[in-house]
C-alpha cells in the first residue's frame, strides 16, 4: 500500500540551557490520500509541534517528511493550514484574506477566474453574504471560516488543522465542525488536525492518533474511525460503537498518555500494539462494534440509537 | 446631555477666561513691560483682521506668515517621514542592523534643533540665497525623523507571528510580505510616529526661522522683538499654539482612521 503523506521518525529538539529539551522523538505516522486523520494528545504533548513541522513553520531536528512523493522543505501553499486564531489579516475584507492566498497559487488564472475561486469557497463555507466585511466585523466563529474557506481555496496536496475550533464556543464548534466535514466531503483533501477534544475527532476523522505525553511524545495508539460517510452528528453519536471508543479514548488520555514505550510497542498505521490482555479484548469488542455496524448502515443505525447510547 | 455640553464648553471658556484675567492682573502689577491683553490685541488687531494682507517683506498678516512656515514644515516634514520611515523598516527588520547604528541614533536624537541649525547653514553654504531655507530643511528633517523611526521600528518588530506565518505558509516573496503584511501591520505605529514627527517639525521651524531670519511666525517673532513691539511677541506665541494643536489634532484624526484597522 503506497502512502501520501509519511513523517518517519520524527524527531524535534529545542537546545535550552539545561541540555537539549527532546519534544517529539521517532514519530511515525503514515496518511493515505484522501484520509482525515486527528491527532490527540494532552496539551503540551507536541502534537502542535508535529502539526508545524508538517506546515514548515518549525525545523525539523531529525527524521524526515513526505509530501506526495517528495521531501517537505519549508513552508508553501501546496499544505493549506487552519491556524488555532483564525488570523486573518485584519487590514483586508474576508475575500480579499482568501484572495490573498488563491493569487499566490493560481498566478495563471485570469483575474475574474481567481475571484471567483475566492467566492465560491467562501460561499460554501456559508458567508457568502459576507464576503466584504473586515474581520472585525466578523464574529470567532465567522472568522474561522473564513480560515478554512482559505485553506481549502488554495486546493492544496494537504489539509493541516491546528485545534481550529478551541477557542470557540461549544454550540459554534459544532456547526464548524459539520462546516469543515461538509467542504472536506466535497473535496476529499488529505487532512491531519490537532485537537484534544475526543468528540470532535470521532466525528471527523478515519484514524484517531493519540499520543503520549511529552517530553520524547510519540505515537501512542491509533483507532479505526469508520463511521459511515458522509457524517450526521446525531448517527454518528447514536452509533453503537460510539460510547465504547470514546471510552477508548479517554481511558487511553487518563491512563495510558503517559506510560513511556516499551521498544516492541512501535505503532504504524493502524496496528495495535499488544501489550496486555485486557486491552486487546477491549479493542477486539471494538472492532466487532464498528463491523456490526458496516452491516446496518443509513437509517438502521438511528433505530439502534436509544440501546445503543448508553454506555 | 445638557451637563456634558456645559463640560466641553463652559469649562474651557472659563480656563481661558481665567487666563486672560491672571495675565492681565500680571502686567498690571508685578511685570509691567508685559503687554496687557487688551494692548496686545490693538497692536497685533492690524495683522489678525487682515490676515493675508502683504505690506512688505517682514510686514505681512498672520496668516500669510503661518503659511510660509506651514510650506516650509511640509518639506522638511516629508524629508522626515521619507528618510525614517525605511530607517525604521530596517531597525524592525535587522537585529544586527539595530545593533550597527542604535547607539548612533541615541546620541543623535536629543540634539536640540538649534545645534543642528548652524551645521545645516554650513552644509549648504555653496547654495547662495538658497542655503537658509535648505539649512532649515536640514534641520526639520533631521530632528523631527526620530519618532518616526523608533515608532515605526517598534510596530515592525510587533507585528505578530500569526500574520507573518500566513504569509509564510502562503510563501509569499519578501517584497509582497512587505507591502501586504508588514506595512499594513505597522501602519498604525508610522502614524503614531507621524505625528509626534509633526510635533517636533513645528517646534523646529520657529527656532529655524528666528536664528535664519526668513519670514515666516517664527522670523516675524524675532523682528518684533527686535523693534520692540513685544505685543506681537505674544500674537506669535498664540498663532504658533494654536497651529501646533490643530496639526496635532488633524494627525490623530488621520491615526485613529488607521487605528480601526
Amino acid at each position: 500500500m503506497s502512502f501520501y503523506v509519511e513523517l518517519s521518525n520524527l524527531t524535534k529538539i529545542y537546545p535550552t540551557p539545561k541540555g537539549p529539551a527532546v519534544i517529539v522523538k521517532d514519530f511515525n505516522l503514515r496518511i493515505a490520500q484522501g484520509e482525515f486523520v486527528c491527532l490527540i494528545g494532552h496539551s503540551g504533548c507536541g502534537k502542535s509541534t508535529v502539526l508545524s513541522m508538517l506546515a514548515g513553520l518549525n525545523d525539523i531536528t531529525g527524521g524526515g517528511i513526505i509530501l506526495a512523493g517528495k521531501e517537505l522543505v519549508g513552508p508553501g501553499p501546496d499544505r493549506g493550514v487552519v491556524f488555532q486564531s483564525p488570523c486573518l489579516l485584519p487590514w483586508l475584507t474576508a475575500f480579499e484574506n482568501v484572495l490573498l492566498g488563491v493569487n499566490q497559487v493560481f498566478y495563471t488564472a485570469t483575474r475574474e477566474e481567481r475571484r471567483q475561486i475566492a467566492e465560491y469557497y467562501l460561499t460554501v463555507v456559508g458567508l457568502g453574504d459576507a464576503l466584504h466585511k473586515t474581520p472585525s466585523e466578523l464574529s470567532q466563529g465567522m472568522k474561522q471560516r473564513v480560515g478554512i474557506a482559505r485553506a481549502f481555496a488554495l486546493k492544496p496536496k494537504m489539509l493541516l488543522l491546528d485545534e481550529p475550533f478551541g477557542m470557540l464556543d461549544s454550540l459554534t464548534r459544532f456547526e464548524l465542525q459539520q462546516v469543515l466535514i461538509d467542504i472536506w466531503s466535497r473535496t476529499r483533501l488529505t487532512a491531519l488536525q490537532v485537537t484534544h477534544d475526543v468528540d470532535e475527532a470521532l466525528f471527523l476523522a478515519d484514524r484517531v492518533v493519540m499520543m503520549t505525553n511529552g517530553p520524547e511524545a510519540e505515537v501512542g495508539d491509533i483507532l479505526e474511525v469508520r463511521f459511515p460517510r458522509p457524517r450526521d452528528r446525531k448517527a454518528v453519536l447514536e452509533h453503537p460503537a460510539y460510547y465504547e471508543m470514546r471510552e477508548y479514548l479517554m481511558t487511553f488520555l487518563h491512563e495510558r498518555a503517559h506510560i513511556k514505550r516499551s521498544p516492541a510497542s512501535t505503532v504504524t498505521s493502524g496496528a495495535p500494539p499488544n501489550e496486555g490482555g485486557g486491552r486487546a479484548d477491549k479493542r477486539a469488542s471494538l472492532d466487532r462494534a464498528m463491523n456490526r455496524d458496516s452491516k446496518d448502515v443509513g437509517m438502521e443505525c438511528h433505530a439502534l440509537s436509544r440501546k445503543g447510547a448508553t454506555p | 446631555m445638557k451637563k456634558l455640553q456645559l463640560d466641553w464648553l463652559i469649562l474651557p471658556m472659563v480656563g481661558f477666561a481665567l487666563a486672560i484675567l491672571a495675565w492681565h492682573i500680571l502686567s498690571k502689577t508685578v511685570s509691567k513691560d508685559l503687554p496687557s491683553p487688551g494692548k496686545t490685541w490693538s497692536d497685533s488687531r492690524e495683522y489678525v483682521l487682515k490676515p493675508f494682507a502683504k505690506r512688505g517683506e517682514m510686514d505681512q498678516g498672520i496668516l500669510r506668515f503661518t503659511w510660509y512656515s506651514l510650506v516650509l514644515v511640509a518639506k522638511g516634514y516629508a524629508i522626515a517621514l521619507l528618510m525614517g520611515t525605511p530607517v525604521g523598516f530596517m531597525l524592525g527588520l535587522s537585529k544586527p542592523f539595530t545593533k550597527t547604528f542604535d547607539p548612533i541614533i541615541q546620541i543623535l536624537r536629543p540634539v536640540s534643533p538649534l545645534a543642528w541649525l548652524p551645521l545645516g547653514l554650513v552644509l549648504f553654504l555653496g547654495a547662495g540665497k538658497q542655503a537658509s531655507e535648505l539649512g532649515a530643511l536640514f534641520t526639520i528633517a533631521i530632528c523631527a525623523m526620530w519618532p518616526t523611526v523608533l515608532n515605526t521600528a517598534v510596530g515592525v518588530r510587533s507585528v505578530p507571528q500569526d500574520y507573518l506565518n500566513v504569509a509564510k505558509v502562503l510563501k509569499l516573496s519578501r517584497w509582497k510580505t512587505l507591502w501586504k503584511v508588514l506595512v499594513p501591520a505597522t501602519l498604525p505605529y508610522m502614524f503614531t510616529g507621524f505625528r509626534l514627527s509633526l510635533g517636533i517639525a513645528w517646534l523646529v521651524i520657529v527656532a529655524a526661522e528666528m536664528l535664519t531670519g526668513r519670514p515666516g511666525v517664527g522670523g516675524f517673532l524675532w523682528q518684533e522683538y527686535n523693534a520692540l513691539n513685544y505685543s506681537r511677541i505674544i500674537l506669535c506665541i498664540l498663532t504658533i499654539g494654536i497651529v501646533g494643536f490643530l496639526l496635532d489634532r488633524l494627525m490623530s484624526v488621520v491615526e485613529r482612521r488607521f487605528k480601526t484597522a
